[in-house]
């Protein structure tokens, strides 16, 4: 009966003996493990990422957009380009409960020019209650109050990209820009959000008094009263999807759509896009990991075949050994445990090759890193799972070795 | 105890089928061996020494009859009780050494202490006391390619003394040796016996024969002749079974 200690150090002497077979067989384990590893923190990184990214456009927030999601966007119903209007959102601010703040904005494109440089940009047209709804701040300089926006002023506060692009060296504030011909003041620039979970810039962008852009950037004097889009936030996540109800039987209410009718709107709760993307990239997390595990499969198979012609090399050994007193179980231990040794030693490295993998590639794509303790232990259990699985066959079959017919091989 | 026979066969028979054909290695082996016997088996090629040493050895199990030695009933040994009784019972010296090459002198005596379960320090000791017993102290962590033949078979014996057997088994220890060498083995041999050690050995040379207390005769897988060694006559008591 052999002691653990024995038993190892005689399991890490054979390994030992043919250095460059053993590291082959173990970085079929490596590549598996490295890459379930690697595939598993991209997932939740990209995930993590997707949670970010949504909170920073703003949390509890829904956005209510003109045409029917039903009809594939806004294309569906004539008219419908339209449907959304400032009374809307005063209805909404006014009727429905739990509703924190409501921004009516409208969006348009410009470009904008300052000092010889110039910029094409997304400008929105919004009221001051736009920064509560989406979480927003004023890096510096100021936002433009109500009675700014009741009388058109020029003024504009832009995002930070702009800010960068238009004045690399300067502070913006109190500059003068030309926007689709009218020239405006900025008086502030906005805190810094980057990228959304849809790959956008949101620093991107130009703020501006509503009525502004309406009668001078999008040109829609003719119906001073319509919106592109009513962000509202709610007091807390628990009443969201009970205001998204109210806010749709408000507005079904107020533009006169009978029950069966499709809505001429759509209400997005950015909570439950977060979750429908979360999930996809969690499937899709599941799919590479399981692809990746099939990898660790075959690098298990190369263990096995490794340990099958290791034991017909080594019969004349084995036969020895149980000459001089080895039992069956002795011989299926030490055969056993070379399998295992060898593969945790290429789960261990395939880990610290995964995890340098991961950081390389999140790093690349601009997403969080996390390579937890869970996977890493996953990782190490599942490739001494693969030791035993597959080095089982072959240390049995060395156990079973009749010492007499060993020992006459050659 | 010592009224008991060390070995103690009755009717031992070991048929090989090859095809059509039925090979009677051992056909029907009856002897003893008492407490510190030293006796030599030889016979023409073919005859049965190798198979009926294995049997010995509980390396190999008979096809019918029985087997006693020191006091266990070999046929009644499981796998495990197998593996004890060649650990601590049976010493197995072979004709071609058999020693692990990758192993230096010390950690091959070592090696039937570990499954013996001797502790790490102990069996080094004891290990190294057997190496100068068989006069290789100098030797100790050379490797078996490193030695000579004749020092690895005394490799050999030092390991098939490391776990203090009751039984000695040697197969053509010598087979592979020039006569200097073989006389050495043989000294070594007749201190061993000396000491209380009995050993059973299998031939071709009838000067090693004559080294012995006692020459069996086999052909045919039958013993045909046991008879004591002149100058030994006095010694073997249960020679003439
Ligand atoms: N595994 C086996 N399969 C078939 N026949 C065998 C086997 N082992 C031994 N034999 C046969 O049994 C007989 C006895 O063999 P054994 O090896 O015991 O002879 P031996 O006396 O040791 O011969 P030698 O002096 O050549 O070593 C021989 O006829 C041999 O062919
Ligand atoms: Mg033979």
């Amino acid at each position: 009966m052999m002691t653990p200690r024995d038993l190892f150090a005689t399991a890490a002497r054979a390994l030992r003996i043919n250095p460059l077979r053993s590291a082959l067989t173990a970085l079929g384990v490596i590549i598996g493990v490295a890459s379930v590893v690697a595939m598993v923190a991209l997932g939740q990184g990209a995930q993590k990422q997707i949670q970010a990214s949504i909170s920073s456009l703003g949390s509890n927030l829904l956005i209510i957009v003109p045409g029917s999601a039903n009809q594939g966007g806004v294309r569906g119903a004539p008219g419908s380009f339209n449907s959304l209007t400032l009374a809307d959102a005063e209805a909404i601010e006014r009727e429905v409960a739990g509703v924190a703040a409501v921004a009516p904005s409208q969006r348009g494109s410009a470009q904008i020019v300052a000092q010889g440089a110039n910029w094409n940009t997304r400008i929105e047209g919004v009221t001051p209650s736009y920064l509560a709804a989406r979480d927003w701040g004023v890096a510096s300089g100021r936002f433009f109050d109500d009675r700014e926006t009741r009388q058109a002023r020029k003024v504009a506060v832009i995002g930070a990209t702009v800010a960068r692009e238009l004045f690399p060296n300067s502070d913006p504030v109190g500059e003068r820009v030309r926007i689709s011909g009218g020239a405006y003041e900025i008086i502030g620039v906005l805190d810094a959000k980057g990228q959304s979970g849809f790959g956008q810039d949101q620093d991107d962008i130009v703020l501006a008094p509503l009525q502004t852009v309406k009668r001078r950037v999008s040109g829609r004097q003719g119906r001073a009263n319509t919106v592109s889009q009513i962000s509202v936030k709610a007091e807390s996540e628990d009443i969201l999807a009970q205001v998204q109800e109210d806010a749709a039987t408000l507005l079904r209410q107020r533009h006169r759509i009978g029950e069966g009718d499709t809505d001429d709107f759509t209400v997005q709760n950015l909570s439950s896009i977060a979750e429908t993307m979360q999930q996809t990239t969690q499937v899709f997390t599941g799919l590479l990991a399981g692809i990746a595990a099939v990898s660790l499969l075959v690098g298990g198979i190369g263990i096995m075949n490794i340990m099958l012609v290791s034991v017909t090399e080594r019969t004349r050994e084995i036969g020895l050994r149980k000459a001089l007193g080895a039992r069956k179980a002795d011989i299926l231990r030490q055969f056993g445990l070379e399998a295992i040794v060898l593969s945790l030693a290429g789960g261990f490295v395939g880990l610290i090759v995964g995890a340098l993998a991961a950081w390389g590639i999140t790093s690349a794509m601009g997403l969080p890193l996390t390579v937890g303790l869970m996977s890493a232990a996953v990782a190490l259990v599942f490739s001494a799972f693969v030791g035993v699985a597959f080095g089982s066959f072959p240390a049995w079959r060395a156990a079973q070795l009749d010492p007499i017919e060993a020992l006459r091989r050659e | 105890m010592s009224a008991a026979p060390l070995i103690e066969a009755r009717d031992l028979v070991k048929t090989y089928i090859m095809g059509d054909e039925e090979v009677h290695a051992l056909a029907g082996v009856t002897f003893t061996i008492p407490h510190g016997g030293y006796a030599a088996v030889i016979g023409p090629s073919g005859s049965g020494k190798s198979t009926l040493m294995n049997i010995i050895g509980g390396l190999d199990t008979p096809g019918g009859g029985a087997l006693v030695i020191n006091g266990a009933d070999l046929g009644a040994l499981d796998d495990a009780g197998l593996a004890g009784f060649r650990n601590r019972t049976i010493g197995f010296v072979f004709q071609s050494f058999n020693l692990l090459p990758r192993l230096t002198a010390l950690e091959n005596v070592e090696l039937p202490m570990m499954y013996a379960g001797v502790a790490p320090a102990e069996r080094r000791l004891r290990a190294g006391a057997l190496l100068d017993r068989v006069g290789l102290g100098q030797r100790k962590t050379h490797r078996p390619t490193q030695l000579s033949g004749g020092q690895q078979q005394r490799v050999a014996i030092a390991r098939a003394l490391a776990c203090r057997p009751a039984l000695l088994l040697a197969d053509e220890p010598t087979g592979a040796l020039d006569t200097a060498t073989t006389e050495e083995i043989l000294r070594l041999f007749a201190d061993l016996n000396a000491e209380g050690v009995t050993i059973l050995i299998v031939t071709h040379e009838m000067d090693v024969a004559r080294a012995t207390h006692r020459i069996i005769e086999m052909r045919d897988g039958r013993i045909v002749a046991d008879n004591p060694v002149p100058h030994h006559r006095a010694v073997p008591q249960g020679a003439l079974t």
